[in-house]
Protein backbone atom coordinates (compact mmCIF):
# COMPACT_ATOMS: atom_id res chain seq x y z
CA UNK A 1 0.00 0.00 0.00
CA UNK A 2 1.06 3.47 -0.64
CA UNK A 3 0.24 6.51 0.62
CA UNK A 4 -1.91 8.20 -0.54
CA UNK A 5 -2.28 12.39 -0.25
CA UNK A 6 -5.48 14.40 -1.19
CA UNK A 7 -5.16 18.00 -1.95
CA UNK A 8 -8.58 19.65 -1.76
CA UNK A 9 -9.77 23.16 -0.93
CA UNK A 10 -12.96 23.80 1.88
CA UNK A 11 -13.51 27.37 2.16
CA UNK A 12 -10.42 28.65 -0.21
CA UNK A 13 -8.61 27.14 2.00
CA UNK A 14 -6.10 24.14 0.66
CA UNK A 15 -6.41 20.92 2.96
CA UNK A 16 -3.51 18.22 2.76
CA UNK A 17 -4.82 14.85 3.97
CA UNK A 18 -2.64 11.61 4.02
CA UNK A 19 -3.81 8.12 4.86
CA UNK A 20 -1.87 5.31 6.08
CA UNK A 21 0.01 2.32 4.45
CA UNK A 22 3.34 1.95 4.24
CA UNK A 23 5.94 1.60 7.12
CA UNK A 24 6.70 4.34 9.49
CA UNK A 25 9.90 5.53 8.37
CA UNK A 26 8.90 5.58 4.49
CA UNK A 27 6.10 7.79 4.96
CA UNK A 28 7.99 9.93 6.80
CA UNK A 29 10.33 10.44 4.18
CA UNK A 30 7.66 10.62 1.16
CA UNK A 31 5.84 13.38 2.72
CA UNK A 32 6.45 16.77 1.32
CA UNK A 33 7.62 19.87 3.19
CA UNK A 34 4.08 21.45 2.45
CA UNK A 35 2.14 18.23 4.17
CA UNK A 36 4.43 18.57 6.94
CA UNK A 37 3.61 22.14 7.47
CA UNK A 38 0.11 21.83 6.72
CA UNK A 39 -0.10 19.49 10.04
CA UNK A 40 1.92 21.51 11.76
CA UNK A 41 -0.57 24.29 11.08
CA UNK A 42 -4.00 22.41 12.03
CA UNK A 43 -2.96 19.42 13.78
CA UNK A 44 -0.82 20.08 17.03
CA UNK A 45 -2.58 17.82 19.23
CA UNK A 46 -0.86 14.09 18.90
CA UNK A 47 2.95 13.01 17.58
CA UNK A 48 3.23 12.61 14.00
CA UNK A 49 3.65 8.91 14.19
CA UNK A 50 0.25 8.73 15.84
CA UNK A 51 -1.59 10.50 13.13
CA UNK A 52 0.28 7.91 10.43
CA UNK A 53 -0.83 5.16 12.11
CA UNK A 54 -4.34 5.77 12.08
CA UNK A 55 -5.07 8.54 9.58
CA UNK A 56 -5.24 12.20 10.62
CA UNK A 57 -9.29 12.37 11.07
CA UNK A 58 -9.52 9.46 12.58
CA UNK A 59 -6.10 10.55 14.92
CA UNK A 60 -8.04 13.61 15.76
CA UNK A 61 -11.00 12.07 16.83
CA UNK A 62 -9.70 10.12 19.24
CA UNK A 63 -7.43 12.55 20.67
CA UNK A 64 -10.49 14.01 21.40
CA UNK A 65 -12.40 11.01 22.82
CA UNK A 66 -9.17 9.70 24.91
CA UNK A 67 -8.76 13.10 26.58
CA UNK A 68 -12.18 12.94 28.28
CA UNK A 69 -13.25 10.46 29.07
CA UNK A 70 -16.60 10.78 31.69
CA UNK A 71 -17.00 8.40 33.83
CA UNK A 72 -20.97 6.79 34.86
CA UNK A 73 -21.15 7.12 38.53
CA UNK A 74 -21.42 2.97 38.69
CA UNK A 75 -19.63 2.22 42.42
CA UNK A 76 -21.25 -1.51 43.46
CA UNK A 77 -18.81 -1.79 46.39
CA UNK A 78 -15.81 -1.24 48.23
CA UNK A 79 -13.79 -0.54 45.00
CA UNK A 80 -16.36 2.41 44.61
CA UNK A 81 -14.26 4.10 48.18
CA UNK A 82 -11.07 3.78 46.04
CA UNK A 83 -12.46 5.18 43.09
CA UNK A 84 -13.56 8.21 45.49
CA UNK A 85 -10.17 8.44 46.59
CA UNK A 86 -8.99 8.41 42.60
CA UNK A 87 -11.04 11.52 42.49
CA UNK A 88 -9.91 13.68 44.86
CA UNK A 89 -7.48 15.59 45.52
CA UNK A 90 -4.38 13.47 45.99
CA UNK A 91 -4.80 11.54 43.31
CA UNK A 92 -7.03 13.87 41.25
CA UNK A 93 -8.27 12.23 38.24
CA UNK A 94 -8.81 15.21 36.47
CA UNK A 95 -4.92 14.96 35.35
CA UNK A 96 -6.08 12.32 32.78
CA UNK A 97 -9.23 14.39 31.77
CA UNK A 98 -11.42 12.06 33.39
CA UNK A 99 -12.90 14.05 36.20
CA UNK A 100 -16.16 14.42 34.89
CA UNK A 101 -18.48 11.81 36.82
CA UNK A 102 -21.69 11.92 34.88
CA UNK A 103 -25.49 10.68 37.29
CA UNK A 104 -26.73 9.81 33.71
CA UNK A 105 -24.99 7.19 31.44
CA UNK A 106 -26.54 9.37 28.64
CA UNK A 107 -23.63 11.64 29.21
CA UNK A 108 -21.14 9.17 30.30
CA UNK A 109 -18.22 7.20 27.47
CA UNK A 110 -16.62 5.07 30.23
CA UNK A 111 -18.23 2.88 32.73
CA UNK A 112 -15.97 2.35 35.86
CA UNK A 113 -18.00 -1.36 37.04
CA UNK A 114 -16.40 -0.84 41.11
CA UNK A 115 -17.45 -3.71 42.87
CA UNK A 116 -18.95 -7.14 43.01
CA UNK A 117 -22.05 -7.26 40.65
CA UNK A 118 -24.66 -9.50 42.28
CA UNK A 119 -27.09 -11.34 39.38
CA UNK A 120 -30.23 -9.19 40.59
CA UNK A 121 -27.77 -5.96 39.71
CA UNK A 122 -26.92 -7.32 36.38
CA UNK A 123 -30.06 -6.63 34.28
CA UNK A 124 -29.23 -2.72 35.80
CA UNK A 125 -25.94 -2.92 34.85
CA UNK A 126 -26.95 -4.15 31.38
CA UNK A 127 -29.26 -1.18 30.99
CA UNK A 128 -27.07 1.46 31.90
CA UNK A 129 -24.75 0.33 29.76
CA UNK A 130 -26.94 -0.04 27.20
CA UNK A 131 -28.02 3.87 28.02
CA UNK A 132 -24.94 4.84 27.22
CA UNK A 133 -24.25 6.70 23.71
CA UNK A 134 -21.73 5.63 21.38
CA UNK A 135 -18.66 5.38 21.85
CA UNK A 136 -18.76 3.75 24.96
CA UNK A 137 -15.72 1.68 26.91
CA UNK A 138 -15.99 -0.57 30.27
CA UNK A 139 -13.33 -0.87 32.95
CA UNK A 140 -13.71 -3.62 35.40
CA UNK A 141 -12.39 -2.52 38.69
CA UNK A 142 -11.00 -5.49 40.92
CA UNK A 143 -10.95 -8.37 41.09
CA UNK A 144 -14.91 -8.91 42.14
CA UNK A 145 -15.66 -7.58 38.70
CA UNK A 146 -13.34 -8.82 36.62
CA UNK A 147 -13.93 -12.45 37.66
CA UNK A 148 -16.15 -12.74 40.90
CA UNK A 149 -12.92 -13.09 43.31
CA UNK A 150 -13.76 -14.53 46.68
CA UNK A 151 -17.48 -14.38 45.98
CA UNK A 152 -17.38 -17.36 43.90
CA UNK A 153 -21.17 -18.36 44.81
CA UNK A 154 -24.71 -18.25 43.34
CA UNK A 155 -25.91 -14.85 43.90
CA UNK A 156 -22.58 -12.90 42.04
CA UNK A 157 -21.75 -12.40 38.70
CA UNK A 158 -18.91 -14.09 37.79
CA UNK A 159 -17.23 -11.50 36.11
CA UNK A 160 -19.24 -8.79 34.33
CA UNK A 161 -17.43 -9.45 31.29
CA UNK A 162 -20.51 -12.11 31.03
CA UNK A 163 -22.84 -9.25 30.89
CA UNK A 164 -20.86 -6.24 28.99
CA UNK A 165 -18.00 -6.04 26.63
CA UNK A 166 -15.20 -5.29 28.97
CA UNK A 167 -12.11 -3.13 28.19
CA UNK A 168 -9.67 -2.92 30.64
CA UNK A 169 -9.35 -5.34 33.73
CA UNK A 170 -7.95 -3.57 36.89
CA UNK A 171 -6.45 -6.19 39.05
CA UNK A 172 -6.29 -5.52 42.93
CA UNK A 173 -8.84 -6.38 46.33
CA UNK A 174 -9.53 -3.30 46.19
CA UNK A 175 -7.14 -1.88 43.36
CA UNK A 176 -5.35 1.25 44.77
CA UNK A 177 -5.84 4.63 43.24
CA UNK A 178 -2.78 4.32 41.18
CA UNK A 179 -3.44 1.29 39.60
CA UNK A 180 -7.41 2.33 38.55
CA UNK A 181 -5.03 5.27 36.92
CA UNK A 182 -2.85 2.54 35.38
CA UNK A 183 -6.47 1.33 33.87
CA UNK A 184 -7.48 4.61 32.82
CA UNK A 185 -4.14 4.86 31.02
CA UNK A 186 -4.24 1.57 29.38
CA UNK A 187 -7.64 2.47 28.55
CA UNK A 188 -6.33 5.80 26.82
CA UNK A 189 -3.60 4.11 25.03
CA UNK A 190 -6.21 1.62 23.44
CA UNK A 191 -8.61 4.43 22.31
CA UNK A 192 -5.29 5.66 20.57
CA UNK A 193 -5.64 3.28 18.11
CA UNK A 194 -8.71 2.70 17.34
CA UNK A 195 -10.49 3.06 14.38
CA UNK A 196 -13.39 4.70 13.74
CA UNK A 197 -16.93 2.57 14.21
CA UNK A 198 -14.87 -0.76 15.66
CA UNK A 199 -16.48 -0.03 19.13
CA UNK A 200 -19.70 -1.09 17.04
CA UNK A 201 -17.73 -4.95 16.12
CA UNK A 202 -17.28 -5.74 19.64
CA UNK A 203 -19.11 -8.77 21.09
CA UNK A 204 -22.15 -8.36 23.60
CA UNK A 205 -23.11 -11.52 24.96
CA UNK B 1 -31.01 -0.32 109.05
CA UNK B 2 -31.14 -0.54 105.63
CA UNK B 3 -33.34 -3.03 104.41
CA UNK B 4 -31.93 -6.15 102.23
CA UNK B 5 -32.97 -6.09 99.22
CA UNK B 6 -32.29 -9.36 96.37
CA UNK B 7 -31.09 -7.90 93.34
CA UNK B 8 -32.00 -9.69 90.54
CA UNK B 9 -29.54 -10.45 87.51
CA UNK B 10 -31.50 -10.05 83.67
CA UNK B 11 -31.42 -13.98 83.74
CA UNK B 12 -33.70 -13.95 86.42
CA UNK B 13 -36.01 -11.20 85.48
CA UNK B 14 -35.90 -13.45 81.96
CA UNK B 15 -36.63 -16.89 83.70
CA UNK B 16 -39.70 -15.17 85.80
CA UNK B 17 -40.84 -13.95 82.28
CA UNK B 18 -40.89 -17.08 80.69
CA UNK B 19 -42.07 -18.72 84.02
CA UNK B 20 -45.33 -15.99 84.07
CA UNK B 21 -45.23 -16.86 79.94
CA UNK B 22 -45.77 -20.20 80.80
CA UNK B 23 -48.55 -19.44 83.14
CA UNK B 24 -50.42 -17.64 80.32
CA UNK B 25 -50.22 -20.00 78.17
CA UNK B 26 -50.39 -23.40 79.31
CA UNK B 27 -47.68 -26.09 80.30
CA UNK B 28 -47.08 -28.00 76.76
CA UNK B 29 -46.97 -24.59 74.86
CA UNK B 30 -43.25 -23.84 75.90
CA UNK B 31 -41.17 -26.73 74.99
CA UNK B 32 -38.33 -25.76 76.74
CA UNK B 33 -36.68 -22.28 78.09
CA UNK B 34 -32.68 -22.21 77.94
CA UNK B 35 -29.68 -20.07 79.56
CA UNK B 36 -26.54 -19.73 77.36
CA UNK B 37 -23.71 -17.34 77.59
CA UNK B 38 -26.18 -15.28 79.84
CA UNK B 39 -29.18 -15.25 76.94
CA UNK B 40 -32.14 -16.91 77.15
CA UNK B 41 -34.19 -18.82 74.75
CA UNK B 42 -37.62 -19.74 75.17
CA UNK B 43 -39.20 -22.39 72.11
CA UNK B 44 -42.80 -22.11 72.14
CA UNK B 45 -44.78 -24.82 69.75
CA UNK B 46 -46.03 -22.84 66.85
CA UNK B 47 -49.88 -23.04 67.32
CA UNK B 48 -48.97 -20.93 70.42
CA UNK B 49 -46.51 -18.14 68.89
CA UNK B 50 -48.98 -15.11 67.99
CA UNK B 51 -50.34 -15.77 71.11
CA UNK B 52 -46.80 -15.59 73.04
CA UNK B 53 -45.63 -13.17 70.95
CA UNK B 54 -48.93 -11.04 72.08
CA UNK B 55 -48.17 -11.57 75.44
CA UNK B 56 -44.85 -10.64 75.69
CA UNK B 57 -45.64 -7.11 73.91
CA UNK B 58 -48.56 -5.98 75.68
CA UNK B 59 -48.13 -7.47 79.19
CA UNK B 60 -43.97 -7.98 79.01
CA UNK B 61 -43.25 -4.60 77.36
CA UNK B 62 -40.90 -6.21 74.58
CA UNK B 63 -41.69 -3.62 72.25
CA UNK B 64 -39.60 -4.10 70.03
CA UNK B 65 -38.64 -7.41 67.15
CA UNK B 66 -34.72 -6.63 66.58
CA UNK B 67 -35.03 -9.82 64.31
CA UNK B 68 -36.32 -12.77 62.52
CA UNK B 69 -34.59 -15.37 60.92
CA UNK B 70 -34.46 -18.92 60.62
CA UNK B 71 -31.47 -21.77 61.67
CA UNK B 72 -31.32 -25.24 58.94
CA UNK B 73 -29.90 -28.03 60.82
CA UNK B 74 -30.27 -29.92 58.50
CA UNK B 75 -27.54 -32.56 59.79
CA UNK B 76 -27.44 -31.65 62.88
CA UNK B 77 -31.20 -32.92 63.62
CA UNK B 78 -34.04 -35.47 62.68
CA UNK B 79 -37.23 -34.84 63.78
CA UNK B 80 -37.66 -30.80 62.96
CA UNK B 81 -35.39 -29.00 60.45
CA UNK B 82 -35.49 -25.88 61.22
CA UNK B 83 -35.43 -23.15 63.68
CA UNK B 84 -37.35 -19.96 63.55
CA UNK B 85 -35.31 -17.29 66.13
CA UNK B 86 -37.44 -13.99 66.71
CA UNK B 87 -35.06 -11.42 68.81
CA UNK B 88 -37.25 -9.37 71.24
CA UNK B 89 -36.00 -6.15 73.17
CA UNK B 90 -37.42 -4.30 75.49
CA UNK B 91 -36.76 -0.85 76.20
CA UNK B 92 -38.88 -0.31 79.27
CA UNK B 93 -36.81 -3.15 81.18
CA UNK B 94 -33.78 -3.46 79.19
CA UNK B 95 -34.15 -6.61 78.72
CA UNK B 96 -33.33 -9.10 75.91
CA UNK B 97 -35.51 -12.26 74.86
CA UNK B 98 -35.20 -15.05 72.04
CA UNK B 99 -38.05 -16.90 71.44
CA UNK B 100 -38.01 -19.63 68.71
CA UNK B 101 -40.16 -22.12 66.29
CA UNK B 102 -39.08 -25.43 65.68
CA UNK B 103 -40.35 -26.21 62.05
CA UNK B 104 -40.23 -29.75 60.07
CA UNK B 105 -39.03 -29.54 56.39
CA UNK B 106 -42.27 -31.50 55.09
CA UNK B 107 -44.80 -28.96 57.01
CA UNK B 108 -42.93 -25.49 56.48
CA UNK B 109 -44.46 -23.10 57.68
CA UNK B 110 -44.88 -20.17 60.39
CA UNK B 111 -47.65 -17.42 61.54
CA UNK B 112 -47.52 -14.43 60.39
CA UNK B 113 -46.75 -11.67 63.02
CA UNK B 114 -46.40 -8.46 61.17
CA UNK B 115 -49.67 -7.58 63.14
CA UNK B 116 -48.06 -7.54 66.08
CA UNK B 117 -44.49 -6.29 65.08
CA UNK B 118 -44.98 -4.52 62.17
CA UNK B 119 -41.09 -4.50 61.78
CA UNK B 120 -41.21 -7.66 60.91
CA UNK B 121 -42.44 -7.87 57.46
CA UNK B 122 -39.20 -7.83 55.46
CA UNK B 123 -37.94 -10.43 57.98
CA UNK B 124 -40.35 -12.76 57.20
CA UNK B 125 -40.26 -12.14 53.18
CA UNK B 126 -36.22 -12.65 54.31
CA UNK B 127 -36.96 -16.01 55.57
CA UNK B 128 -39.79 -17.02 52.70
CA UNK B 129 -36.76 -16.32 50.44
CA UNK B 130 -33.69 -18.13 52.23
CA UNK B 131 -35.06 -20.92 54.09
CA UNK B 132 -38.37 -21.71 52.03
CA UNK B 133 -40.47 -21.68 55.10
CA UNK B 134 -44.08 -20.07 54.14
CA UNK B 135 -45.48 -17.29 56.64
CA UNK B 136 -49.00 -17.72 57.01
CA UNK B 137 -51.30 -14.64 56.60
CA UNK B 138 -48.09 -12.49 55.52
CA UNK B 139 -49.15 -9.51 53.79
CA UNK B 140 -46.77 -9.12 50.40
CA UNK B 141 -44.84 -12.29 50.78
CA UNK B 142 -42.09 -11.87 48.04
CA UNK B 143 -38.75 -12.32 47.71
CA UNK B 144 -36.93 -9.82 49.32
CA UNK B 145 -32.62 -10.73 48.68
CA UNK B 146 -32.90 -12.98 45.51
CA UNK B 147 -34.74 -11.98 42.20
CA UNK B 148 -38.12 -13.29 41.27
CA UNK B 149 -36.91 -15.94 38.73
CA UNK B 150 -34.36 -17.80 41.35
CA UNK B 151 -34.65 -21.13 41.74
CA UNK B 152 -34.64 -22.67 45.58
CA UNK B 153 -33.98 -20.69 48.76
CA UNK B 154 -29.86 -20.24 49.10
CA UNK B 155 -29.32 -20.61 52.79
CA UNK B 156 -31.01 -24.32 52.91
CA UNK B 157 -27.99 -26.70 53.64
CA UNK B 158 -28.83 -28.28 50.48
CA UNK B 159 -28.51 -25.91 47.98
CA UNK B 160 -25.85 -25.79 45.86
CA UNK B 161 -23.43 -22.62 46.47
CA UNK B 162 -21.76 -22.41 43.49
CA UNK B 163 -24.61 -22.72 41.09
CA UNK B 164 -25.01 -19.74 38.68
CA UNK B 165 -28.32 -18.66 36.53
CA UNK B 166 -28.29 -21.28 33.30
CA UNK B 167 -26.77 -24.56 35.04
CA UNK B 168 -28.90 -27.22 36.12
CA UNK B 169 -29.78 -26.86 39.47
CA UNK B 170 -28.17 -29.81 41.01
CA UNK B 171 -27.88 -31.07 44.47
CA UNK B 172 -24.62 -31.16 46.12
CA UNK B 173 -22.80 -33.87 47.02
CA UNK B 174 -23.40 -36.12 50.21
CA UNK B 175 -19.70 -35.90 51.36
CA UNK B 176 -21.29 -32.49 53.91
CA UNK B 177 -22.81 -35.22 55.56
CA UNK B 178 -19.86 -36.32 57.12
CA UNK B 179 -18.99 -33.65 59.44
Amino acid sequence: MKVNIIRTTIDGREITIASPGKARGDVLEELDEEMRQVIGRNVLLAKLEDLLNVGIVQAIVNWAKRNSLWPATFGLACCAIEMMATVASRNDIARFGAEVFRGSPRQADVMIVSGRCSWKMAPILKRIYDQMPNPKWVIAMGTCASCGGVFQNYAIVQGVDQIVPVDVYVAGCPPRPENLLHGIMMLQEKIKNERIGEHKSKEVP
Amino acid sequence: MAEQTQVLTDIDRLLQVAERLKNFLSEEAIENVKVHNGEVTVTVKRENLTEALQYLRDEEKFEMLVDATAVDYMHLRNETRFDVVYHLLSLTHRLRLRVKVSVRSDDAWVPTVCHIYPSANPYEREIWDMFGIHVEGHPNLKRILTYDEFPGHPLRKDFPLFWQPGQPLEKPEEKFEEW
